[in-house]
């Protein structure tokens, strides 16, 4: 199979890893989780390094429904 | 304030490289100018890479780079729901855009209401849908000019009057003419350049404020306890928690249906490389978080209070905050590299918006209703055309209009594009919609979401009461709810008495 056929073969929908997509909703929508100071990394406030801590997340998650679904 | 010689001559410089990488572009992947799709959609061939800055110098834009810090400066914490946002927005491109990617590969679409045009065969709702994506871009425009203008003014060089403006007349035409001879080629290529001043810039204030400050307990330690957490909402109320939530929600539903959203999804060479782009565009939003963060370095810096920054706040309030940060950090030469970083942050965009607007309004205007048999080299020449109109109406826009109307508009266009989801994103999962029950639908959402803003002057989150509670709710989102349920009432009312599902060009095979 040419790397063209490749990159245009449909995609194998997996949808028990597709769930997993929405667990970033569920962690940014429930605001009340994290509006928090404590516990503190490394002087920063929680409020602030969980959030960016789930952009990390949400892009692993991302690439892992990526890799399933390969 | 004093010019800053050497700031303007690495800034000068570096905008001049853009400048002839603009022009240089057209040669690039060489196709047919004279076709819409390879002028633009850059032939619909950008790989991943190409994409990843495509897109990302697309969504995250000079303006967002000034008002995100502004904000968290201004407001505190509330300003952070960028970063939710930007955690949303990706699940979304993974699992839904790669779907209209395919239907449009399959069918040629050029635009979002292209596809509804052939899903509904409804031409006004595609008007609808076309207009609508139209007026939301065009404050978006206006803005970046403002991101422009700021550090135009923070280099020392005044930007008001007639020849205060001549810097940014001067930005726009290089960038209209290299738009109109490259397309979409351009901004995808200086893109590129335009990410690396990006990170290094952030990267820096990230390391040396934090280093100068002796790390980030004591920049936090330094922010009034007001604006360092969400207010604790009052008893019946979901208070700050749910204006939070809700605009990080809404925000997020409605940024990939911008028209400039769409071109860089559409200009991408298989639906596979979105999907890898979702995995790896959240690299931006890391930075844009920690950019975030520079609005508070600026208030443990103490800025607003430096004698020297007194003009530049006056001029350009908050909007200031970054700048200044900089220009109270950095040797010279480094806010040069800083302040172009964020005017050809600007450029990218606004090439991209004018573009994407362009293509509507050619695709769904004038060759809709204007001049039906027109020729592909007649297409692309009116795209060509619309493409320098939209940007001189943003200038004018920036001259003569003052600054919060451009504020408002940007506001309502968050409203109003979000109205378009139940036709592009909805319409890609189901056929159950009747087409005039989505214009209905359309209608009630912007006509009542714009009464609503204007009612709430011009705050974007309204407090809605439900069953005696409080829940303060970003109005786009309430406005969404409200479209869907028009819709859905009158699909089942009007799929009764006159079908149209027959007009339905696509396939279920197409949506692969």
């Amino acid at each position: 199979m040419s790397d063209h056929d490749n990159e245009h073969r449909p995609v194998r929908r997996v949808l028990w890893a597709r769930l997993l997509l929405l667990l970033p909703f569920i962690a940014m929508l429930w605001v009340s989780s994290y509006n928090s100071v404590e516990p503190m990394v490394a002087g920063i406030p929680f409020f602030y390094w969980y959030q960016l801590l789930w952009v990390l997340i949400g892009a692993a998650l991302i690439a892992f429904v990526y890799a399933v679904e390969r | 304030m004093p010019l800053n010689t050497t700031a303007l001559v690495i800034f000068v410089i570096l905008f001049a490289l853009v400048t002839f990488i603009g022009f240089f572009a057209g040669r690039w992947r060489r196709g047919n100018l004279d076709l819409l799709h390879e002028w633009g959609l850059g032939g619909r061939r950008f790989g991943t890479v190409v994409t990843w800055f495509l897109i990302g110098g697309d969504l995250y834009t000079a303006y967002t780079f000034i008002a995100v810090p502004a904000l968290l400066f201004g407001a505190g914490a509330i300003g952070f729901f960028a970063v939710p946002y930007t955690v949303m927005i990706y699940p979304f491109l993974y699992l839904i855009f790669p779907r209209l990617w395919s239907v449009c590969h399959k069918h040629g679409y050029v635009t979002s209401a292209d596809f509804v045009r052939g899903r509904y065969g409804n031409r006004w709702l595609a008007l609808a849908i076309a207009l609508t994506g139209i007026v939301a871009t065009m404050p978006y425009i206006a803005l970046q000019l403002v991101g422009m203008q700021v550090v135009i003014g923070a280099m020392g060089i005044e930007t008001s009057g007639f020849f205060g403006d001549l810097p940014l007349i001067i930005a726009f035409v290089i960038l209209a003419a290299f738009t109109y001879s490259s397309g979409l080629r351009a901004p995808a290529m200086i893109a590129v350049v335009k990410d690396m001043l990006i990170y290094i810039t952030v990267f820096a204030a990230i390391i040396a404020v934090p280093v100068h400050m002796g790390g980030f307990g004591p920049m936090f330690a330094a922010i009034p306890k007001a604006k360092l957490l969400l207010a604790a909402p009052p008893a019946g109320s979901w208070g700050s928690f749910s204006a939070y939530a809700t605009l990080a929600l809404g925000s997020a539903c409605a940024l990939f249906l911008y028209p400039h959203s769409i071109t860089g999804i559409l200009s991408s060479s298989s639906g596979r490389v979105v999907r890898r782009n979702a995995a790896l565009l959240p690299a931006y939003s890391l930075m844009l978080g920690l950019l975030a963060l520079v609005g508070f370095m600026a208030i443990a810096i103490g800025v607003a209070t430096m004698p020297q920054f007194a003009p530049g706040f006056k001029a350009y309030s908050n909007n200031f905050s970054v700048p200044a940060l900089f220009m109270a950090m950095f040797p010279d030469w480094f806010v040069g590299v800083a302040f172009a970083a964020i005017a050809i942050g600007a450029l990218v965009p606004a090439a991209i918006m004018s573009i994407a607007t362009a293509n509507t309004y050619t695709r769904n205007v004038y060759r809709e209703f204007i001049n039906p048999n027109c020729t592909d080299l007649q297409e692309s020449q009116m795209a060509k055309i619309v493409s320098l109109v939209i940007k001189a109406g943003a200038l004018v826009f920036i001259f003569f209009v003052p600054l919060q109307y451009a504020l408002w508009l940007q506001l309502l266009g968050g409203v109003w594009i979000i109205q378009t989801v139940p036709s592009v994103i909805i319409g890609l999962y189901t056929r159950f919609f009747h087409g005039w029950a989505l214009f209905f639908g359309w209608l009630a959402g912007f006509g009542i979401g714009t009464w609503m803003v204007l009612l709430n002057n011009y705050a974007p989150v309204y407090p809605l009461k439900i069953l005696g509670t409080t829940f303060p709710c970003y109005i786009a989102l309430a406005m969404l709810v409200l479209n869907i349920a028009v819709a859905t009432v009158l699909s089942l009312v009007f799929n009764a008495v006159v079908p149209d599902k027959s007009h339905d060009m696509t396939q279920a095979a197409d949506y692969a």
